[in-house]
């Protein structure tokens, strides 16, 4: 891993996952990013600000803007809009793939299935949650990364997760002539790890410990065999400049509240 | 023509039994005041269709449900719905559960009078598992590509809250996203408008609207006025979502005898005495539109 001399001083967990978070937009040009969460949607911001100026984002609504608009209460700022991106052109979006987003499932199993329908019988569950919103035309469409802040056996489950809300690289599900072309699974950002699908027929695989992480504990942590990266280092430290503009797009410090305790980046 | 009918008329048009289509999304301009006389009805045995919020807790709470199709149900603030989890994880509910975007093209084929339209999405999920009825087809063309048959969502009902209406039905939608309540609209043999703002003719009294007009006045058989109508949910740019009176209402699913207690307090009269007891109109007209 690199030596990290233009790095701030002391950063913690939270801006560390923003940090690494906002590596999942880079290359895409020209489509809409959208973060899903205080954590995802500062690092689309980051990402928008640093190596990824070309991406589209909205206001959290429905209008697109060009200028990323710090989360919280904006005071006197007034966010200037250049179109427009209300649900119908969400869908018209989605279907023509013209999107990379990051979202939080509840569940993930190692086809990169994801939930956030409900937990147990569908029906019957033990715990209804959502519905499975568009996770279903998302994981079909357009490229999906995932952002999870307790990284344990509960969210990475052995076998499928209980409804498989987004699609994943699972053969049983897709039958002959279905087209998965379009399926992207990108970037799993947790508390513990960076992996990705690039193994062996998607396998999950870890391409970065968080400082003070060891591979074995997100193995333990994980409902199914993981995959180490040949080049498996350390999960990069927040720049000077990422760490300025982590602090531009959080003026309120949401990030501080996201995870208990708000620890430190680095583990004692 | 005047399609302008009371409040106290919407009862008498909806049936037990019917599939009822809810505009809006989530917590944001539902025809709350149109879902509330549904409530103090003896209707029954409803399809509800919706983007699910507050109403389509309200109706499952208020035993109005045999079947709900819907993509999600939240109240964003709120994310899960208290009374549509509590009937869901009793087991009481039969659901169709869709991906957002197929609910719009299941209205949208019904719209355009076809039996489904083709997609790609629901392919690899547990939506086809638990739809058991859904079927999927061959595409006819060199590609061979396997696809959803996405069926019609076709409805009897739909219920609107709109801006501003006139008495011949035509509507205009001032919030940022007019949402799919063109499309349920078009599914649907007959529909109900709420309103803000009433007026004879829209073309005369807001002349410079026109392009805030989402779907066609044939489309709209009754227009009732119900200012503050979205209530606790938003009608931006008015108002916002009442977060304190959704935090109540999801509160009361906590409690023994909650919903009827949240009942005698907030429906037990009409509009008026309903909105006397939230805190008034002006309060309603003053809540703050939400930051994102």
């Amino acid at each position: 891993m690199t030596l990290n001399i233009d790095t701030s001083a002391d950063f913690t967990l939270a801006e560390l996952m923003i940090a690494a978070a906002s590596e999942a937009w880079r290359g895409d040009g020209e489509l809409l990013g959208s973060g899903i969460g205080t954590l995802p949607r500062i690092a689309l911001g980051v990402a928008k600000l640093t190596h990824s100026p070309d991406l589209l984002m909205t206001d959290g609504e429905a209008y697109l803007i060009e200028e990323p608009i710090p989360l919280g209460p904006r005071g006197d700022y007034k966010p200037r809009f250049s179109g427009v991106m209300d649900y119908a052109r969400v869908f018209d979006c989605v279907w023509l793939g013209k999107r990379h987003a990051m979202v939080g499932p509840t569940q993930i199993d190692r086809w990169g299935q994801a939930n956030i329908s409900c937990l147990g019988d569908f029906h019957k569950p033990k715990v209804q949650m959502l519905g499975s919103r568009g996770f279903p035309g998302n994981s079909v469409n357009h490229a999906n990364s995932m952002f999870v802040l307790a990284h344990s056996t509960r969210v990475f489950v052995a076998g499928e997760v209980d409804m498989v809300s987004s699609a994943g690289y699972n053969p049983a599900r897709w039958l002959p002539g279905m087209k998965r072309d379009f399926l992207d699974l990108r970037m799993i950002v947790t508390d513990l790890c960076v992996m990705d699908f690039s193994g062996p027929e998607h396998a999950i695989l870890v391409r970065s410990l968080h400082p003070g992480v060891t591979f074995e504990q997100v193995q333990a942590a994980t409902g199914f065999a993981l995959l180490q990266a040949p080049d498996m280092g350390t999960t990069a430290a927040p720049t000077a400049e990422q760490a300025r503009l982590i602090r531009t797009m959080d003026p309120h410090n949401l990030r501080a509240t996201v995870i208990k305790n708000n620890p430190p980046g680095v583990r004692a | 023509m005047n399609k302008q009918i009371g409040l106290d008329a919407v009862a008498d048009i909806v049936q037990s039994g019917m599939t009822i289509g809810i505009g809006g999304w989530g917590p944001r301009r539902k025809p709350m005041a149109l879902v509330r006389a549904l409530l103090a009805s003896d209707v029954r045995d409803l399809t509800v269709v919706a983007y699910g919020g507050p109403e389509v807790g309200m109706l499952a709470a208020a035993g109005k449900i045999r079947k709900l199709v819907y993509g999600f149900v939240s109240m964003d603030p709120i994310p899960l719905e208290p009374y549509f989890r509590k009937a869901r994880e009793a087991g009481t509910l039969a659901v169709s559960e869709l991906d957002e975007g197929m609910l719009q093209w299941g209205l949208r084929a019904a719209g355009m009078r076809l039996p489904f339209l083709p997609t790609r999405v629901g392919l690899g999920t547990d939506i086809l598992t638990y739809n058991p009825d859904f079927k999927t087809i061959t595409s006819p063309y060199d590609d061979g590509e396997v696809l959803i048959a996405m069926p019609a969502i076709k409805l009897d009902l739909a219920l609107l809250h709109v801006d501003t209406a006139d008495r011949l039905g035509n509507t205009h939608i001032h919030g940022p996203d007019p949402f799919f309540d063109a499309l349920f609209a078009r599914a649907a043999q007959r529909t109900i408008v709420s309103c803000e703002e009433i007026h004879d003719r829209l073309d005369l009294a807001r002349p410079d609207d026109a392009r805030a007009n989402h779907f066609e006045r044939y489309l709209v058989s009754h227009v009732v006025h119900a200012p503050a109508g979205a209530h606790p949910t938003s009608c931006a740019p008015r108002y916002g979502w009442d977060l304190e009176h959704l935090k109540r209402y999801a509160a009361s699913a906590t409690e023994d005898g909650g919903w009827a207690r949240y009942g005698q307090q907030f429906l037990a009269g009409d509009e008026a005495s309903y909105q006397s007891a939230v805190g008034g109109a002006a309060r309603i007209g003053a809540l703050p539109l939400p930051v994102f």
